[in-house]
């Protein structure tokens, strides 16, 4: 389940970067890079706090 | 009536350790520095310091050049003066300056400190403001705009102001966590918001990037009307943005959560992130809002980032002025409290962000930070210089360190008059001899440990 949040999330951090490299090169249009990154940044706040929180809490146990 | 109560009971249960040391089992792996320092530094304020250094006419190279050499003199300042000291005392600016100034001095510094962080904060507030504006077509604030102009600028404020309280009211622990997860984020939204608008100012490849960079983004021409920024500018500005954090010691209460003072390097996430790639986006953002809007006089953050990126380049605007405002917000509160320890550290946020909501809506807090940042960091050294002196060397002199808690007095007049004496010797060095303030800290720094070595020497032997 973790890994899967992770994926994610990750998936939702590239959609946030991707498309405007793709923009830069001129391979996608502005508009779609901005839809991509409105879905990626729900994606990130959606799933990053429910493990981001954990490895945390997680690691300071350890230490 | 129980969930209130419940409520209440959770905010007085917040105890974060202000009068005391950490214990052991508080510290923080370096995790958390590194998550808390990229939030912090990629900021609300990133959003308006990079378009100034554009509006004062920064070039290319002495942009690139001031702000790596500025950084790195930052994360040493942090390592070796903040990290060390943190890790040695295990407690706050506050507690420990009591112990050397006195209770007088720390009540007159805390007020000073505590009003300098929410004008800090309020600047965070109002750049938030400003993407939170957009759907309702707000009036957006002018570079020459002083007062608050509008009802709709100050409703916005003002919500923006009470989000930003009650989440400081519950802590650094929310803090910390809340900074965390946006980090990656708002690096993100930065880069890719500077990239997709790079096509639209000539920029097709990689290569062309930098001829574009000195003759269109930075060209080193100020906009009328604002004064010419060199490379000494942005090394000192890099360096002594964060004077107040660092060589001023506000960074204790945070660092002494460290297990070891090396954690201090992590504040090189946040200034590389915050102070270099964000600086840099940013001013390339309000480049291009510049040449598309032939010369406006609109300075609003929130548009622009919505411009280059939609929904995702507003929300980031919102979120990196919440991640600064947050845990300022929260050292004003922390300086506050101090004065009187019985005070409910919720309470005194609530009032705290009350202040600076309402302070949040005069837009010259926006338009002059640079100014602001730079006094802010000033006001503060001197302790800065005091508390390092009095760690590392008194004791080595023959002298009495923590000087009001072992003789139990409550002014230290050699504090008192260090700060005092510093601050009038920059005065007039920007005055009389016409030294801008971003360069006043460096000359400030030895003057602050000279008067409180001759001062201390003086005021104990008698």
């Amino acid at each position: 389940m973790k890994l899967l949040l992770k994926t994610i999330s990750f998936l939702g951090l590239g959609l946030n970067i991707v498309p405007a490299i793709l923009v830069f090169g001129a391979y996608m249009s502005p508009d779609t890079c901005k839809l991509l990154m409105l879905i990626g940044t729900v994606l990130w706040f959606g799933t990053a706090p429910s493990w981001m929180n954990k490895d945390k809490a997680a690691q300071v146990e350890e230490e | 009536m129980q969930n209130k109560k419940s409520l209440v009971a959770r905010l007085n249960a917040v105890n974060e350790y202000e009068q005391e040391a950490i214990p052991g089992n508080k510290l923080k792996g370096w995790r958390s520095f590194l998550g808390t320092y990229a939030g912090e530094h990629t900021a609300g304020t990133e959003f308006v310091i990079g378009p100034l250094f554009v509006a004062h006419g920064a070039s290319a190279i002495d942009l690139v050049t001031g702000l790596i050499l500025g950084n790195i003199l930052a994360v040493l300042s942090w390592a070796f003066l903040t990290a060390k000291i943190a890790v040695k005392t295990r407690v706050t600016l506050y507690f420990l300056l009591e112990k050397i100034a006195g209770k007088q001095f720390t009540l007159i510094y805390n007020l000073v400190n505590a009003g300098l962080f929410c004008f800090l904060a309020g600047a965070m507030i109002a750049v938030a403001a400003t993407a939170v504006g957009i759907p309702f077509d707000m009036t957006m604030p002018q570079l020459t705009d002083v007062y608050p102009n509008n009802v709709g600028w100050v409703t916005t404020v003002f919500v923006v102001g009470a989000v930003t309280t009650v989440i400081a009211m519950f802590g650094f622990d929310q803090v910390s966590k809340f900074a965390m997860v946006a980090a990656p984020w708002m690096i993100m939204v930065f880069i890719a918001a500077a990239l997709a608008v790079l096509p639209r100012l000539g920029v097709t490849e990689v290569g062309s990037f930098w001829s574009v960079a000195e003759s269109t983004i930075w060209t080193g021409v100020p906009l009328e009307g604002q004064s010419k920024f060199g490379f000494w500018h942005i090394l000192f500005f890099a360096w002594f943005c964060n004077m107040a954090m660092h060589i001023g010691m506000a960074d204790l209460s945070l660092l002494r959560y460290a297990k070891k003072w090396q954690y201090g390097f992590s504040s090189a996430t946040g200034v590389f992130l915050g102070h270099f790639v964000a600086w840099i986006a940013s001013g390339i953002l309000y480049s291009l809002f510049l040449i598309e809007s032939e010369g406006s006089l609109t300075f609003a953050p929130g548009p622009i980032a919505y411009s280059a990126v939609g929904v995702a380049g507003a929300a980031c605007v919102v979120i990196a002025g919440w991640t600064t405002a947050n845990p300022t917000l929260y050292r004003a509160g922390l300086a506050i409290q101090s004065i009187n320890p019985k005070w409910k550290t919720w309470k005194v946020t609530l009032l705290v962000g009350l202040f600076t909501t309402i302070a949040a809506c005069f837009p010259a807090l926006v338009m002059m930070l640079l100014e602001f940042v730079a006094l802010y960091g000033l006001i503060l050294m001197p302790v800065g210089a005091v508390i390092f002196i009095d760690v590392y060397l008194l004791e080595k002199m023959g002298l009495k360190p923590n000087y009001a808690a072992q003789m139990g007095i409550s002014l230290n007049w050699s504090v008192a008059l260090t700060w005092t004496v510093t601050l009038i010797f920059c005065l007039l060095l920007n005055l009389v001899v016409g030294i801008e303030i971003f360069f006043l800290g460096l000359p400030g720094w030895f003057v602050a440990v000279l008067i409180y070595i001759v001062s201390s020497k003086f005021i104990q032997r008698k």
